[in-house]
């Protein structure tokens, strides 16, 4: 089970880096601060995975504190690009 | 078993190297921000395969919560500066005047001679030593608290955590020496979905940093990623405009920049004396002090932090037509 | 019991591995904004949910059932108001610029 869960965890390491690929390319903000909370959602989930391997409910927290502040960065790339532009 | 380990962390650790560099070499200085941002989420799993939970709360409290809002409001401040404002001009985006050759040279010098002493102390260090884990353990009944991190930080080697205090205070004194006043800038129109939203997480978001302030005594937590998350609600406050600060907040943020660093101090020189040196706090009341610390400390933090984020936005010229998808 | 139990977690597991790598292909297939910004509120939202599930169910104690359930709402909440600032913003470039039918 626990390399059937690490293979599940790289798998999910590697949609991350293909998905830089968009960050990378962009070409608009919006994307790559997509591609950014997309990713944040994939960090959370590796977590999750990574709190069984290791059988440490702390890291449930990080999870938590993840998931808390996802939006965070959006909300100020949304609140001060629309300063610029309205 | 140890294969499956090893690939994932090499993918892991090789992946936060390159980000690294990515963040550092990419042209797009919004793009670098992005990597940057998706930099911290990898180097918090990274933490957390290296077995440091503290680390990684850390981490993902100021790099989810705090860095990334930061970093977008200084390229704002940049692009209002250099006159580019609109979305597609990011990309050419170069600051008004060069850095002098002698400047950069300088600098690089400083990091590699940073980096050499780095190494040097690294290779120098007796290989595969006890470390301090039997020293912390031992000493642990003495510390007031059953979280051997947070028996370090605060009680072991509270001065290094002191200074750390220190530091964030410094900071936030430098901001505000060249703020700009407070901002004037409207209320954002977010729309329903994000009033639903912050009704609903902003007071989570408050239990959960109370809630690792108050775990950090026995499990990973404490008042530095207690803080950083308060932090957050703060930044969201101050971006949606839900709070507008007033002049008359001035000195009240003062005090709260101040009452960490202040009652820390203070603590360490009241027990001193009567034969007991500088945070040597006394055994049966070692508990209560260090939640007292941890606690004031945590407001200075998460109110610092989020200080660091405020003052005036520069305004863009005005839009030829108004907002109209209210 | 306990194997088929394993047996369901790992396969629930999968899925959402599944659901992930759709969304990241979407994220670098789908032609504009508002059609990458499926990747970014659905198939990631599954397979969040799918991956949680699948962890909760060989959970040891209803603590860590309890975070894992506030962890996958708040993450839903999260993306679904991320998604609709995101699409919101970029409709309202798209007009400061011009184009219209969007």
């Amino acid at each position: 089970m626990t390399i059937y869960l690490y293979a599940i965890a790289t798998l999910l390491l590697l949609s991350i880096l293909a998905g830089l690929i968009r960050v990378l390319r962009g070409p608009r903000p919006a994307e790559r601060m997509m591609a950014a909370q997309l990713f944040g959602t994939a960090a959370v989930a590796i977590l999750l995975i990574l709190s069984r391997i290791m059988d440490s409910p702390a890291l449930l927290d990080v999870a938590v504190v993840f998931a808390l502040l996802a939006a965070v960065t959006l909300v100020a790339f949304v609140v001060l690009a629309s300063r610029k532009v309205s | 078993m140890t294969d499956a380990a090893t690939l994932f962390d090499l993918l892991l650790a090789g992946s936060v190297i390159a980000l690294a560099i990515a963040s550092l070499t990419v042209r797009d200085m919004f793009a670098a921000i992005v990597l940057f941002v998706i930099f911290g989420l990898l180097s918090a799993l990274a933490w957390v395969r290296l077995s440091a939970p503290d680390v990684a709360l850390a981490e993902a409290a100021i790099g989810t919560g705090v860095t990334g809002a930061l970093l977008l409001k200084t390229l704002h401040h940049l692009r209002y500066v250099t006159g580019k404002l609109g979305e597609g001009q990011a990309r050419d985006l170069t600051p008004i005047a060069t850095v002098p050759a002698g400047v950069i040279w300088a600098n690089a010098a400083f990091c590699g001679m940073i980096t050499l002493g780095l190494a040097l102390a690294f290779l120098g260090a007796p290989q595969a030593g006890p470390g301090f884990d039997s020293l912390v353990a031992e000493a642990m009944p003495a510390s007031g608290v059953d979280h051997p991190v947070t028996a370090v930080l605060l009680n072991f080697r509270a001065y290094d955590t002191l200074m750390e205090v220190v530091v964030l205070l410094a900071a936030v004194i430098a901001v505000w020496q060249i703020e700009r006043g407070l901002s004037d800038a409207p209320a954002p129109a977010l729309g329903e979905v994000w009033q639903g939203f912050a009704r609903l997480t902003l007071p989570a978001i408050v239990v959960v940093g109370t809630y690792l302030l108050w775990k950090g005594s026995e499990a990973p937590g404490g008042a530095f990623q207690g803080g950083a998350v308060l932090a957050a609600v703060g930044l969201l406050l101050l971006l949606s405009r839900i709070y507008v600060p007033r002049p008359a907040h001035r000195g009240l943020a003062r005090w709260a920049f101040v009452l960490g660093t202040g009652a820390f101090a203070g603590v360490a020189l009241l027990v001193s004396g009567g034969g007991r040196v500088a945070f040597e706090y006394p055994a049966q009341h070692a508990y209560s002090l260090i939640l007292l610390i941890e606690g004031l400390v945590t407001i200075s933090i998460a109110v610092t932090l989020a200080a660091l984020f405020h003052g005036r936005e520069p305004v863009a010229a005005p839009a030829p037509e108004g907002r109209n998808d209210t | 019991m306990p194997d088929l139990i394993t047996f369901i977690s790992a396969a629930l597991i999968a899925a959402g591995a599944v659901f992930f790598i759709a969304g990241t292909v979407g994220l670098l297939r789908f032609p504009d904004t508002y059609c990458r910004l499926h990747a970014l509120t659905k198939a990631d939202g599954l397979g969040l949910a799918l991956i949680a599930l699948g962890i909760a169910l060989t959970a040891s104690s209803f603590g860590e059932v309890f975070r894992i359930a506030l962890i996958w709402f708040f993450v839903a909440v999260a993306s679904a108001t991320g998604g609709h600032l995101i699409a919101t913003h970029a409709r309202r470039v798209d007009r400061a610029e011009g184009k219209e039918g969007s």
